[in-house]
Order: C-alpha cells, then sequence, then structure tokens
C-alpha cells in the first residue's frame, strides 16, 4: 500500500511508458522494444528463444549467454551492434535504467527490471521457480508492475517432482533393455536440462545427442555447465546403442532419422505431456512432465513473492491467471501481445 | 494404487502389443496380492464396484476450486475425469503413502452411495494427478487403455509361464482378486480347480425410465416377468452343489430340496420361490412363504411339504465345459431352453418370455398384473452378454406400480446415524373395527423410515415434538392425527400385527396434513389386496 502511493505521488504510472505497439512491449522514454517479434532499431532480449530473440535488429541488449546463443543460431551478425549486460548491472539508456536480473528458465534468460521516474516495472519473460545447475535461479524484485508469462495459467497445470519424470525414464529402461530410449527435446535449454537431471538422478553412462543438439550443448559447457560425458550419435551402430538414452529435437522422433535406432522407446519432455490429449498428439510412448516454465502454483506464488501492486499478464493460458489474481484482490490485466508462440514446440 | 495408476498411465501412451504385455507382467512380478488380483479384475473388466456419476465427479472439483475455473481448464483438458484429477489441489503423500488398490475396491464395494464421495475426496488427496486420474477412470467405469481382456489374461499367462489356454480354461472358475491363481502361478498351491464352485457375479438391472422407452427399439428387447421371489444362482459340478443367494450367500442348507434337484454341471441363474402344483398348473405362493423357508438352519418334513421349494430359471452362464456368457441373450435362451428340453427336473422350470408387438402392448400387460409372485416386468436387451453387476443399458426393472393407502401416524422413533437427532422412523396404523359396536381402533400396519424429503422431514419431526402423548423408552406416542399417504410393493398376512397384515417396503408418499385422521383408510382395504 504504502509503496504504491509512492510511486503515484513520485513517478508516472507505468501505463504511461511501457505500452503494447505492433511489434511488442516498448520502453518510450528508453526508445527500445523488449523481446519484439519483428526487427527494431533497439531491442533488450530476454532469453535466446526463438520467438523472443530474432535476428536483424539495430542494436540489442542482453545477458552475454544469450547474444552467444544468437550468434550460434543466426550467425555472428545477427544485430547491427550487441550490448552484453552482467546479472544485477544496471545501464541507462535514454532516461530509464536498465537492470537485467536472473529467470532460472535457461542458460542466459533474464528479467528487465526498468526504472524510469520513480517507477519500477519488472518484465519476466519466461521464468521458472524449479533449482536449475544450467543456469542462476529466478530473483524476486520489488516493483510497481509486474509483467509476467502465463504459459501454464491454468489449476491443471502443476509439475510433478523432476526427479519423479527421471524415475519414470530410468525405469522404463530396466524394463526395456533390449531398447534405446529417444528423449524428443528443444534444442535450447531442454536438451541440458534433461541431461542435467539425469546426471543427478546417478545416470553416469554417456548421453547421446543427434547433431543438431550438440552446438548449443557445447555453449552450455563452454558456460561452466558440467552435463557430464556426452557424444553425437552419428557413427554408433544399433547394437552400440542398446539400453542408452539418445536425445533429439521433437520432429526427430517420428522422422527417418529414427529408424536406424533398436526398437526406440520414444519419450517426450515437456511441460504439455501432462494433458493426455497433447501426448498422445505427440505420440510419445512415454510422456516425460519436465518443463523450463513455471506452472500454476509457482506462477502464484512468484507474485506473491514479488507483492507489486498491479500485474500484467503476457503470453499463454492470461485468462485463468488473470481470474485467480483478481479473485485475490489484485489489480490485474491481460497485455494482448501477437506472435508468441507456445514455448516448448 | 499408486503403482497401478503408473501401470494404467504407461499402458495408455503404449501402443505396442508387446510393450502393453511387458508393462502389466513386470507389474504383476512386483506386486503383492490382492492388489495384483484387483487390477487384473479392472483390466478384465471383472471389477464390481459403484459407479460415480459424472456429475459428482464435476461438483467435487468444483468445490475444490471455482467454477471459471474448471469451466476454463475442461475446456483446455477435454476430458472430465482428468480435469477432476488435474484440477485436484495438493500433490499427493507419495507412493509409499497413497492406499492399497485393494483397500480401495473393498472399501468401495462395502460403501453405500453416499459414503463414496466422502470416500473419493480423501482418496484424491493423497493420491497425486496421475493415481487420482486412474481412481476416477476405475469409479466411471470406463479404463479405456488398449487393454482387451484376451490381453491382460496372456501376460497372466507369461508371467506365470504357462499357456494362454490354461488361463481362459480356468477363468470362469474364478473371482477376483484371484488369489488361487496367483499362488498357483508363484508355485505356493496346486492348479484351482477348473470347476471350482465359486459364485460368480450376477448380472442386475436399472429402473426402468418410462419417457426413455420412446429411445427403445422393441425388437431389440426381450421381456419377461419379474418372479417375486428371491434371485438366486445354482451353481453344480460332479455331484457338488451350492445354491446362493444374489448376494453371494451360500443358503444351500436351508433348501436341500432345491439342491436333489440340481443334477446337472453347471451355473444357472433363476428366481426361488415357493411352488405348488394345483389343478394341474404350477402355482406360485405370494413372498411371504418363502419367507418361511429362508435362513432355516434346520429343515423340517413340515416345511418341506407346506412351503416346497421351485426355481424358475431366467439364464444359462455355464453348461457342462462351455461358458456362455459372452453369448448375445438370444443365444443363451435358446441354449436354456435346449438344457431344459434335453432333461427336465422337478422343481426346476422356466421363466416365460412374454412376447410383445410394442410399449403400449407391454405396458397394458404390466398394468393387468397382479397375480401372486409377479413384481413387475424385466425388459433385457437381445444382444447382450451376460455381464456381472449393474451395467447400464441392458437389463431394465419395471415394477409394478405401488399401491397405496392413507395410514395415521402413531408412533415414532430416533433415525440412526446422521438422522439421530431428527424422529424419522414411523409407525403407521390404519383402522380395525374394535369390540365394541361402531367402536373403530387404530392398529399398526407398517414402519416406514423414507420417502420424505428433507424438508418435510424437519416438518415430521417437528409435528411429533408438538404433538407427543406419551413416551416408551426411546418410542413417542403421538395423538392420532396426522395421516400420510404411504406407498407399498403389496400386502402379506402377517400373525406378527395386530392388524393381521403387514405392508412390503412401504415408504412415506404424501403427507395429507389436509385429510383428518377420521378418514384415513381400514385394514379391510389392505386385507382386499392380498393375494
Amino acid at each position: 500500500m504504502v509503496a504504491k502511493i509512492e510511486a503515484e505521488v513520485a513517478g508516472a504510472h507505468a501505463e504511461s511508458w511501457l505500452k503494447v505497439l505492433p511489434s511488442g512491449l516498448y520502453c518510450a522514454p528508453g526508445g527500445f522494444y523488449i523481446d519484439p517479434t519483428g526487427p527494431v532499431d533497439r531491442a533488450v532480449i530476454t532469453h535466446g528463444h526463438s520467438d523472443h530473440a530474432r535476428a536483424g535488429h539495430g542494436a540489442v541488449l542482453t545477458t552475454a549467454e544469450t547474444a552467444s546463443i544468437m550468434a550460434l543460431r543466426y550467425g555472428e551478425g545477427f544485430a547491427a551492434t550487441v550490448q552484453r549486460l552482467g546479472y544485477g548491472r544496471s545501464i541507462r539508456i535514454g532516461e530509464v535504467a536498465v537492470t537485467l536480473l536472473p529467470a532460472g528458465h535457461i542458460l542466459g534468460s533474464a528479467q528487465v527490471l526498468l526504472e524510469y521516474g520513480g517507477s519500477r516495472a519488472v518484465i519476466s519473460g519466461d521464468y521458472k521457480r524449479r533449482p536449475d545447475p544450467t543456469c542462476p535461479a529466478f530473483t524476486p524484485v520489488p516493483c510497481d508492475v509486474f509483467v509476467t508469462e502465463a504459459t501454464f495459467g491454468l489449476p491443471v497445470f502443476r509439475h510433478p517432482p523432476d526427479r519423479m519424470e527421471l524415475d519414470k525414464l530410468l525405469q522404463s529402461r530396466e524394463i526395456f533393455p533390449e531398447r534405446c530410449h529417444l528423449v524428443g527435446v528443444y534444442a535450447l535449454g531442454k536438451c541440458q536440462r534433461v541431461m542435467a537431471l539425469l546426471r543427478a538422478a546417478g545416470y553416469d553412462r554417456p548421453i547421446y545427442l543427434h547433431g543438431a543438439l550438440m552446438a548449443l550443448t557445447g555453449l552450455y559447457t563452454q558456460y561452466g555447465v558440467d552435463l557430464g560425458r556426452y557424444n553425437a550419435i552419428a557413427g554408433m551402430t544399433p547394437n552400440q546403442l542398446k539400453g542408452e538414452i539418445i536425445l533429439c529435437p521433437p520432429s526427430a522422433l517420428t522422422d527417418r532419422w529414427s529408424r536406424r535406432l533398436p526398437d526406440p522407446v520414444s519419450a517426450a519432455a515437456s511441460g504439455w505431456m501432462r494433458v493426455r490429449a497433447r501426448a498422445r498428439q505427440k505420440g510419445a510412448e512415454l510422456p516425460l512432465i519436465i518443463s523450463d516454465h513455471a506452472d500454476w502454483d509457482e506462477l502464484l506464488q512468484t507474485v506473491e513473492d514479488v507483492d507489486a501492486p498491479e500485474i500484467w499478464i503476457t503470453h499463454g493460458r492470461e485468462e485463468g491467471l488473470l481470474h485467480a489474481l483478481t479473485r485475490q484482490g489484485r489489480r490485474a490485466r491481460v497485455l494482448s501481445l501477437i506472435g508468441r508462440e507456445e514455448e516448448e514446440n | 494404487m499408486q503403482h497401478f495408476a503408473n501401470l494404467l498411465d504407461a499402458l495408455s501412451f503404449q501402443p505396442a502389443r508387446n510393450a502393453k504385455l511387458r508393462l502389466i507382467e513386470t507389474y504383476l512380478a512386483h506386486t503383492p496380492d490382492p492388489d495384483r488380483g484387483y487390477a487384473l479384475a479392472a483390466l478384465t473388466g471383472a471389477l464390481d464396484i459403484p459407479n460415480a456419476k459424472p456429475a459428482l465427479l464435476k461438483s467435487l472439483a468444483i468445490g475444490q476450486s471455482d467454477e471459471t475455473l474448471f469451466a476454463l481448464s475442461y475446456d483446455y483438458v477435454g476430458d472430465l475425469a482428468e480435469t477432476v484429477a488435474l484440477i485436484w489441489p495438493g500433490r499427493g503423500k507419495g507412493t509409499a503413502q497413497s492406499p492399497a488398490l485393494g483397500e480401495v475396491v473393498e472399501k468401495l464395494q462395502q460403501s453405500t452411495a453416499s459414503e463414496v464421495p466422502g470416500l473419493l475426496a480423501a482418496w484424491l488427496d493423497e493420491l497425486d494427478p496421475t493415481g487420482r486420474w486412474a481412481l476416477l477412470k476405475l469409479i466411471t467405469g470406463a479404463l479405456r487403455v488398449g487393454v482387451s481382456a484376451r490381453l491382460a489374461k496372456t501376460a497372466v499367462a507369461n508371467f506365470g509361464q504357462v499357456a494362454i489356454e490354461e488361463i481362459e480354461e480356468l477363468w470362469h472358475g474364478l473371482a477376483p482378486p484371484y488369489r488361487e491363481l496367483f499362488s498357483w502361478l508363484s508355485g505356493t498351491a496346486d492348479k484351482p480347480d477348473k470347476h471350482s464352485l465359486s459364485f460368480l457375479p450376477l448380472m442386475l438391472a436399472h429402473p426402468l425410465d418410462e419417457s426413455e422407452l420412446a429411445n427403445m427399439a422393441p425388437t431389440e428387447f426381450r421381456a419377461e416377468w419379474k418372479w417375486d421371489g428371491i434371485r438366486v444362482q445354482l451353481v453344480a459340478w460332479d455331484g457338488e452343489r451350492r445354491l446362493y443367494s444374489r448376494a453371494g450367500e451360500e443358503i444351500s442348507r436351508s433348501f436341500p430340496d432345491m439342491v436333489e434337484a440340481m443334477t446337472f454341471d453347471g451355473v444357472l441363474d433363476g428366481e426361488l420361490l415357493v411352488a405348488r402344483p394345483e389343478g394341474g398348473e404350477l402355482k406360485i405362493g405370494p413372498f411371504n412363504e418363502l419367507q418361511q423357508r429362508l435362513n432355516r438352519k434346520t429343515v423340517t418334513g413340515r416345511m418341506l411339504t407346506d412351503w416346497p421349494a421351485h426355481v424358475r430359471l431366467y439364464d444359462i452362464l455355464i453348461d457342462g465345459e462351455k461358458d456362455l456368457r459372452p453369448l448375445p441373450f438370444d443365444m443363451r435362451r435358446t441354449a436354456l431352453e435346449d438344457w431344459f428340453k434335453r432333461q427336465p427336473r422337478p422343481r426346476i422350470d422356466l421363466s416365460p418370455l412374454i412376447p410383445f408387438a410394442d410399449w403400449q402392448q407391454l405396458s397394458d400387460l404390466r398394468l393387468g398384473s397382479r397375480a401372486a409372485g409377479i413384481e413387475g416386468l424385466m425388459l433385457k436387451r437381445a444382444d447382450s452378454p451376460y455381464l456381472g453387476g449393474r451395467i447400464k443399458g441392458r437389463w431394465f426393472k419395471w415394477k409394478r406400480d405401488a399401491l397405496t393407502v392413507d395410514a395415521v401416524l402413531m408412533y415414532a422413533q430416533r433415525g440412526h446415524g446422521k438422522r439421530s437427532s431428527y424422529y424419522s422412523d414411523y409407525t403407521f396404523g390404519c383402522w380395525q373395527s374394535g369390540p365394541a359396536a361402531g367402536e373403530r381402533l387404530l392398529v399398526p400396519v407398517g414402519k416406514a423410515y423414507s420417502g420424505y424429503t428433507d424438508e418435510e422431514l424437519l416438518l415430521l419431526d417437528k409435528w411429533v415434538r408438538d404433538h407427543t402423548v406419551n413416551r416408551f423408552g426411546p418410542v413417542r406416542e403421538t395423538t392420532p392425527a396426522l395421516v400420510v399417504e404411504l406407498a407399498f410393493d403389496s400386502v402379506q398376512r402377517s400373525s406378527r400385527h395386530k392388524s393381521g397384515v403387514a405392508l412390503r417396503f412401504p415408504r412415506v408418499h404424501r403427507i395429507r396434513w389436509d385429510k383428518p385422521a377420521a378418514e384415513a383408510d381400514e385394514v379391510d382395504a389392505l386385507v382386499r389386496l392380498i393375494q
């Protein structure tokens, strides 16, 4: 309550300087977008997933890790100029102070804290709250407006304990020792997360990777993330792969590439596997509910931890989250941002 | 239950037959009795537990969340049981503390309909989302995980390293949770006798909703009378014989005459009655004659001659080596008629089918039937196999409309359980001539404790308290001023009651606040209704 009065007395409410334009969320006094959907002059990028990070901007501000990821994916010249900012350091752009803080989503993922005229807004980007050895954990930051994602914004989305899903995979290996286990994972983030979870569960065999996953996994290890022994699958015979765990892009689960493998058990690792109809669509024999986004309880907990007087809800299941927050007596609204694909696909 | 849930979950996503077999075999190897037996029953469709309606699930879920979030979630998920399982708060207590499948099944089988929601809610709290989904699938009666009964039995055969044919041969003599089967397969007991004399689940009927007749095709159904005795199962093999009541209790001891007539090998389903030849025909006695034979520990010669037992057969489940249950009703009926023709036996005959062209004709026949021994009509789908339990849409009971009588409230007692704070058990009476000329006395004709709404109960309770004239222990005597219209199925003679009659299944139909007690019915009106 006191913080709110201070903000109203001291500074301009975020809605006067943070606007939704056709290309996305725009900070007017700074002259930059956050995660725009089309090429712009200046963009602050929260993380390297393709629906947030694009090539072709004039100037990009982001973490070093995200910049490396973008260079890997789009080539070194992905933007005219790139500015790298470490977590917790602030920089001035126009009349706005910009700070990047950990979001806990994937390597290099950041929340964007904007301070202007005595008012503070935090754009969360994509985030999760569970501990993840591949990136620093989400830090709740006090602000006047908290702009949050709502990917899993329905009470049916409660991710099971990660260890439980890993155990499903490891038990399946024991029930079907003559087969290999093929896990469909997104190349950036999910692949490395699953590898880290396997190691944490005591799995110490080499993990085999589809070629498309090698470069980004290499980048993670360059930044000091320990994922144990891993090899490209190229050159291995089917016999050698019996009983092994192999990670591949989701599309490779069902295409010709998988035919050379010894009777694979196809698994898919995604938060969407919670819903049976979605899991069946994927054709996975072994759905693993592992996500890099906050689930319903974690979204609500985060709103409580941040405790901002006002919440803006961006992409995902906005309606459910809006309803729950409004019932709690919080001020909340939905920001319609076009062009946000569901992550994890 | 959690392990079973994980098995169902894995099965539901696994398309390959061999992989499904492997999953089931692994489960059987790692799960103790009786849980694995109940799991097998669930997979083979042999699990007989009460069914919960979708409306119950929805209200349980909305109670834990709210209407809007439930609606949004249901839209997204698309399946009611799954939505409820996922939206339920909490993450469960983990595998070690989840209720055992055996415990869940046995508690459900022993519970009344009103106890089910409470049981469900407690278990939903203890299970994780997959466990909840499995529990709700069990209780809504539709597993649908792509496992046929044959596949499940194949897994059992593989697990026990025997041929599938051996399992199939034994199957009809086994009942959940299949302890003798698993003991044999684990090497701790001999192979079960394939001609076990155990009770097989009976096929039961739903009451007919007459408005549904418009959607039912008369040609698809067979009709027969619903005989007013007790439903029994006759099991016999190689000289060994068992007579079972509908609940599976053995009653052979009270009916040695019936047992003597069971000179066959197989399992039959019928109605136990009292019947005697009269004028060249077989006359069925009223229910209270059969009551004289029930629960007798010793049977005298007099009982055998006064109330001779008889079974009127409805269905044949096993004939010798053949299990006829998977066959449609019409084929089983032909088999039953053939069986009967091959060797007619004393005390056994067939329940005749009633031919009819349309529902109107059948309805008229039903209204005309107040003969002794008939409770109403049964409608049975001609294409239905014999399925244990009360499966919707196969067999329907179309009971006679209840009879009614206007009776006066005489005594009241407190009810049981939830009703113990209310006077909810009532004794009603009708008028009978007294010793003096023109005198009339009220005499009890029956006790009723159901049929009224919750609001009516409050009114009745208050009326009792306001009009008590005497107390005898827990019983309150009231002024004879309140008239109630009682519904009942039939009237019997009774030496135990001063009125000489007893009502069968009396229940409150309407409270006649408007009727003066003096205008209530006389006992004579009831006597006239006795068969």
